[in-house]
């Protein structure tokens, strides 16, 4: 089997560099990658060095550690510290700060707090640890879901009442019309999410180019396809086209994954409106299992504080989510929020902004050409 | 967590459960495989795996791809295997 070599990838994206400079000169352009996935490559690999300064690139919320409301992490934590509890999470959600530490505090503080791989894993726990509750802390978008749908058809068949499930899934769609319908901002294009697509298809985007006439690709993670992708969103406004495109055909098919959708609507249902950070309020953005599955539901099962807490005040995650600043005009960036002491949660995560931008994107050429203009304007009410 | 992990299937191992095991450079674990069963999985084929579920069946060159691009990122793919290999599914 030959594989496409590292030079002709090189040859390409020198190709759709100079394509994307002719396409967008004269202009400004402002496009959403959607997926923390992307801004990872996009500042890992250094992408905005190559793009014409006249095409802006804003970070979307489809970080689901980002978006995870403070609240939320508060009741993780009260869950994780009731009597005779093992708690289990993804591990980057440990370092996600609540009002009065993390998960990994609780942890050092005696409760009984796990990372695990897969919700499976966490199946396991409660299979080898009957005489305690085994919690699953389950998040992120439909990519993950119906891999929680699974495990919990499978705690229901094995009758494993020990296990139960704090379901925060949250849905891709509603954050993008969120986005959409916000005063803050113009967007001209969405690059779309690779994998949550792999899920819910092609088909749940159509409103974005139907109703509020954006293009929108589904891309790969590479840099080859994050390029690809800018390439072919200007070219639709170039032809005065607005099309859902799929740039990411080697591995998401315009119907999705049937399988995937009806276990995520066998199992959950959903929630009127959910927090998210920085968004607010989001109508029917969320799910929470059916009543069927309440047995399995830790919600039930446990008393949870349920409290919304506010963002600290020096945190500007919401900005930086909704995409209005970007992660280094955050007063605290990189002085008293980074990776190793977070604020905010967009410094947790690597696909969070913030921490993409520290660790990679300020060594970056757009990051000296920026520093130049930043040290230029004086900012006002900045001391 | 967000990482799709490229795997090939060596082995179904648990039919009722759509357990296979899988080989993801070199390292052997279980994944569920319901979510690609439908599409006629079968031993030999690769699949793109997040938190232990395979979630689409990919081509050998998608694969290789995919795996040369995680290795690019260093150290947070050798965080994401070292998940993996920890992962005890059954
Ligand atoms: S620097 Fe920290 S507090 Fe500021 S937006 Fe980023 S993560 Fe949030």
């Amino acid at each position: 089997m030959k594989f496409v070599d590292e030079f002709r990838r090189r040859d390409l994206v020198k190709k759709l560099q100079d394509q994307i400079a002719e396409l967008s000169a004269g202009k400004q352009f402002k496009i959403m990658e959607v997926c923390g996935g992307h801004t990872h490559t996009i500042y890992k690999h250094g992408i905005e060095d190559i793009l014409p300064s006249n095409i802006d690139l804003i970070h979307g919320p489809g970080c689901p550690v980002c978006v995870i409301p403070m609240g939320r992490i508060d009741d993780a934590i009260a869950i994780a510290k009731s009597p005779n509890v093992i708690f289990t999470t993804y591990g980057d959600m440990m370092r996600v700060p609540g009002s009065d530490g993390s998960l990994l505090d609780a942890r050092a503080a005696g409760a009984d707090v796990r990372f695990v791989y897969s919700p499976l894993d966490a199946l396991k726990v409660a299979r080898d640890n009957s005489d305690k509750e085994v919690v699953f802390f389950a998040i992120g978008f439909e990519t993950t879901t119906p891999s929680t749908a699974l495990t919990l058809k499978r705690a229901k068949d094995e009758g494993l009442t020990n296990f139960s499930i704090f379901c925060n899934h949250i849905t891709i769609i509603p954050a993008i019309k969120a986005i959409l319908d916000s005063p803050d901002l113009r967007l001209d294009g969405f690059i779309g999410p690779g994998h949550v697509s792999t899920i819910i298809g092609l088909r749940p985007y159509q409103f974005i180019t139907q109703k509020y006439k954006k293009p929108i690709v589904a891309a790969g993670f590479e840099p080859l396809d994050v390029v690809q992708s800018i390439y072919m969103i200007l070219k639709q406004i170039a032809d005065g086209r607005c099309e859902v495109e799929n740039q990411y055909k080697r591995v998401v098919r315009e119907e999705g994954n049937i399988h995937g959708l009806r276990v995520m609507q066998e199992t959950m249902e959903l929630r009127p409106f959910f927090e998210w950070r920085g968004l607010g309020f989001i109508n029917q953005s969320a799910l929470k299992l059916r009543p069927e599955f309440e047995a399995w539901d830790a919600e039930v099962k446990f008393e949870i504080p349920g409290v919304r807490v506010a963002d600290p005040k020096a945190c500007q995650c919401g900005e930086v989510l909704k995409g209005v600043i970007k992660p280094w005009e955050c007063r605290v960036f990189g002085t008293s929020c980074t990776p190793e002491t977070p604020i905010g949660t967009c410094m947790v995560s690597s696909e969070g902004a913030c921490a993409a931008y520290y660790n990679y994107g300020r060594f970056s050429m757009a990051a000296q050409r920026r520093n130049i203009q930043v040290s230029d304007i004086p900012v006002i009410g900045e001391q | 967590m967000c990482l799709g992990i490229p795997g090939q299937i060596i082995e179904f191992v648990h039919e009722t459960n759509q357990i296979a095991k899988i080989d993801v450079n070199g390292v052997r674990r279980n994944v569920n495989v319901g979510l690609v069963l439908p599409d006629g999985l079968k031993v030999g084929d690769w699949v793109l795996v997040h938190v232990g579920f395979a979630l689409s069946i990919i081509d050998e060159e998608e694969a290789a791809r995919t795996l040369k691009f995680l290795e690019s990122m260093g150290q947070e793919f050798k965080d994401e295997l070292d998940e993996l290999m920890a992962s005890q599914i059954e």
